[in-house]
């Protein structure tokens, strides 16, 4: 769309919009980090609202995820649905997030009951939205109800305004969207850098994976450009509430917005790390080069990129699809980063994209990223190594407002079922969903757009496709069981553990389902041997899932944490923690919040949020042991191809592991006696982690845990009590 | 034979520690080498020779995600 049209489309929305609620306030000033005050919205009578946010809650949860939790549990009984008007979509930067010295200081966290799992969901996201929201005066949002018609919803920091309007016309899909609402707010060309939109799009109305779009202005570009919050659904609430977009502008971002306790302390510990990445990440992890793309010939390399649903763990076409022929697609020269002051600068772009399908045909965009997930969850998962395939599927998903993680692995998931004969063009509508057929899936990916075809069955999720395919189509529920890569019915993320049994825990033990950002132990425990033993692993998932939910406590960014290393942190004892780097995060903390916490402090903040979560699960009829159970292709090979295709590894562990001689064996049978074994080594494995949680044999936090933690609410030990005593 | 991360690998006369990396497909860019407890620094790969029954530790020192 060129400048004509959109200013075109705006003046129509500005005839059509109508105001339905003004709400002005005074913007607090913020205090060492916090603003103290939560902006409440309930969309089905348009109140607004302002709630303190007491010291009490800050001192047990944090700020960002913490918060969120928080106020869910409060909005939704057990029974809630995601689609009720009861739940919420929270969005929470926590006190850390906003500063511009430290590199990765501007995520949001973004807290809802997610459609796919029914349980409580969070995401990480990018893009201005958080910071410029406590800028604006607040801590969090916390948004509940359901609009009868199309809404956006707009806060103006500086005058102190929030504003409902009903708009019931104009695009729904982000890279348009976020273009107009910006447009729309923005009183000059200049402040349209002071603007973030959250959208979503259309398959977010019409599947159950939707994302939200969280945008910053790239003023080189002048485009919005977006981030996902990706995981579980949070997107498909979004629309399901007929929220169109958020949009926030605060002009006036500076160094010292969040008003820290010890501004000098931050810079040092900035400049630091800045002089890190500037000197050192050239030879680690080129973010700044290609971002987190740099992962797939690596992970190509170790038989972890996942090809064909999971099946096989590299491809001898991955090279088409790799770091050096993607960094040749994006924009190269202008290091991006998701928020100010970030020089890791993962994010990239690649313009004047041409579009060769859909709605958008022909059309020259600019698509963000690909990121690793995508490119391994679109691409190699699939079967599909083309580059262009790869970002045009990138651009669509976001667009319309679709995870690229849940869509890979579902996708995946249809072709085997298709070449296996449980799906066939009958149920497809025609679509040959073969490994590798990209038409087939830019087609399913359209329909699940408009909601048509195939793609309404599609846009369901691997959980609920395999419970219609079972049903429905008399499918053999084993195999579907197995090769279906989900877990709490969220869809995997893009490694392939069968070889650690530390990171199949990871996956499967994680509060929100199998993602990969509360503990990647693949290297540590299958490379590197350094965590043999139950116990070993066991610690490893005790700290890793809790240090990393700190960061979603404090509107941070993981990156900065291990995707660059000092250069002496070989010396360190625990080099994999880059213990460095943690009392920077210490430091930095303290130096925000004025507090005086230690390392120990900081995990301790973190476990209550983590325990907290894994009770919301418990409360909303999940969180026990039958849901932390992975399906076997997660674990080993399912089907005699997969055997067969590393049979010198799979033999070398029936012998040396199982005690078994496989020379006198079947294949079937090889693959059943090391199935039997994997499992076995799972359940010790699941019993040595709860042990070391503080979890009873059901995976459930224990009261004499909870008090000890300080989160001994009445209702979480009612809880805890009723299902400890069944 | 030698040791690889407190595994058995079959030693070949005159391997360095690059010839390892590269068998072992080893691709991450920030390896920790120890030859017998001794910290092997990235620029000297090429030239160090392992010797039989070296024992050896690869480190990828990247977790949590
Ligand atoms: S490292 Fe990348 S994702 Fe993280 S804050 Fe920086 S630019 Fe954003």
């Amino acid at each position: 769309m060129d400048t004509t049209d959109r200013k075109d489309s705006v003046a129509k929305i500005k005839e059509a919009h109508r105001l339905l609620k003004r709400y002005e306030y005074t913007p607090q000033k913020i205090q060492r980090g916090y603003t103290n005050k939560t902006l409440y919205i309930n969309i089905s009578d348009n109140t607004i609202k302002s709630k303190d946010v007491p010291e009490e809650i800050k001192d047990k949860f944090t700020g960002g995820k913490g918060l969120g939790l928080w106020y869910l549990w409060n909005s939704v009984t057990k029974d809630t649905k995601w689609d009720d008007p009861e739940n919420e979509i929270i969005i929470s930067p926590g006190p850390v997030g906003g500063i511009t010295q430290y590199p990765g200081a501007g995520k949001s966290l973004v807290v809802s009951l997610s459609p796919t799992t029914g349980s409580v969901m969070d995401s990480n996201v990018g893009g201005h939205f958080g910071p410029l929201m406590k800028f604006s005066g607040w801590d969090a949002l916390e948004i509940q109800g359901k609009a009868k018609e199309d809404i956006i919803i707009y806060i103006d920091g500086n005058k102190g305004i929030v504003e409902i309007y009903e708009v019931p016309i104009g695009p729904v899909n982000s890279h348009i969207l976020a273009e107009e609402v910006t447009e729309f707010f923005a009183e000059s060309e200049e402040e349209k850098r002071n603007i973030s939109v959250i959208s979503a799009g259309e398959a977010a109305e019409h599947t159950l994976f939707g994302v939200l779009n969280f945008s910053f202005y790239d003023r080189r570009k002048k485009v919005q450009r977006l981030k996902q919050a990706g995981r579980g659904g949070i997107g498909t609430v979004f629309r399901n509430k007929k929220i169109k977009a958020i949009a926030v502008k605060y002009n006036g971002v500076k160094g010292d917005s969040n008003n820290p306790a010890d501004i000098d302390t931050i810079r040092k510990l900035g400049l630091k790390l800045h002089k890190e990445i500037k000197e050192h990440d050239k030879d680690q992890c080129r973010m700044r080069e290609i971002g987190t793309a740099h992962l797939v010939e690596i992970m190509d390399d170790y038989d972890l990129l996942p090809v064909h649903n999971f099946k096989y763990g590299s491809h001898e076409e991955a090279y088409k699809i790799d770091s050096k022929v993607l960094a040749k697609k994006v924009v190269q020269g202008s290091p991006d980063g998701c928020w100010h002051g970030c020089s890791m600068s993962c994010a990239k772009a690649v313009q004047d994209y041409e579009l060769k399908t859909g709605p958008y045909k022909g059309h020259k965009v600019v698509v963000d990223g690909p990121e690793y997930e995508t490119v391994a969850g679109v691409g190699s998962n699939c079967g599909i190594f083309d580059p262009d395939y790869i970002i045009e599927c990138n651009f669509y998903c976001d667009t319309y407002g679709i995870d690229t993680i849940s869509f890979g692995t579902t996708m995946a998931f249809l072709m085997e079922c298709y070449e296996n004969n449980i799906l066939n063009k009958e149920i497809t509508g025609g679509i040959e969903l073969n490994f590798g057929n990209k038409d087939a899936a830019m087609e399913v990916l359209h329909q699940m757009a408009k909601g048509t075809g195939f793609g309404k069955i599609a846009g369901l999720g691997v959980r609920r496709i395999k419970n219609l395919l079972i049903e429905k189509y008399g499918a053999d529920p084993k195999f579907l069981n197995d090769i279906g890569m989900e877990v709490k019915g969220l869809e995997y993320s893009q490694y392939v553990s069968k070889e650690s049994l530390a990171q199949q825990g990871g996956y499967a033990l994680a509060n929100k389902g199998p993602q990969h950002d509360e503990a990647w132990l693949i290297f540590m425990d299958m490379v590197n041997n350094q965590i043999p033993t139950f116990e070993d692993k066991a610690e490893a998932l005790h700290y890793f899932p809790i240090f990393r939910t700190w960061f979603g406590l404090n509107g941070l960014c993981k990156l900065p944490w291990n995707d660059i290393e000092p250069p002496d942190n070989h010396l360190t004892d625990e080099p994999a923690k880059v213990p460095e780097h943690v009392e920077n995060y210490v430091q930095l903390f303290n130096s925000v919040t004025g507090k005086n916490i230690d390392k120990e402090e900081m995990i301790l903040q973190s476990e209550r949020v983590y325990n907290f979560q894994r009770v919301f699960n418990l409360k909303m009829g999940f969180g026990t042991r039958e849901h932390d159970i992975p399906p076997y292709r997660s674990m080993g090979p399912v089907t005699e191809e997969e055997y067969l295709s590393r049979q010198e590894r799979y033999d070398k562990q029936l012998k040396e592991l199982v005690g078994v001689n496989p020379e006198k064996m079947s294949t079937a049978e090889k693959i059943e006696a090391l199935r039997e074994y994997k499992y076995k080594q799972y359940d010790k494995l699941v019993d040595a982690v709860y042990k070391r949680r503080g979890w009873n044999k059901n995976g459930i936090p224990t009261v004499e845990l909870m008090k000890k933690l300080g989160m001994d609410f009445p209702e979480v030990i009612k809880l805890i009590e009723e299902h400890s005593s069944e | 034979m030698i040791r690889v991360n407190q595994r058995d690998m079959d030693f070949r006369e005159g391997m360095t520690v690059k010839n390892l990396l590269e068998d072992l497909k080893y691709s991450f860019p920030n390896l920790i080498v120890r030859i017998n407890g001794e910290y092997i620094p990235r620029e000297s790969y090429e030239k160090t020779v392992i010797k039989d029954n070296d024992d050896i530790s690869i480190i990828h020192p990247i977790a949590g995600g």
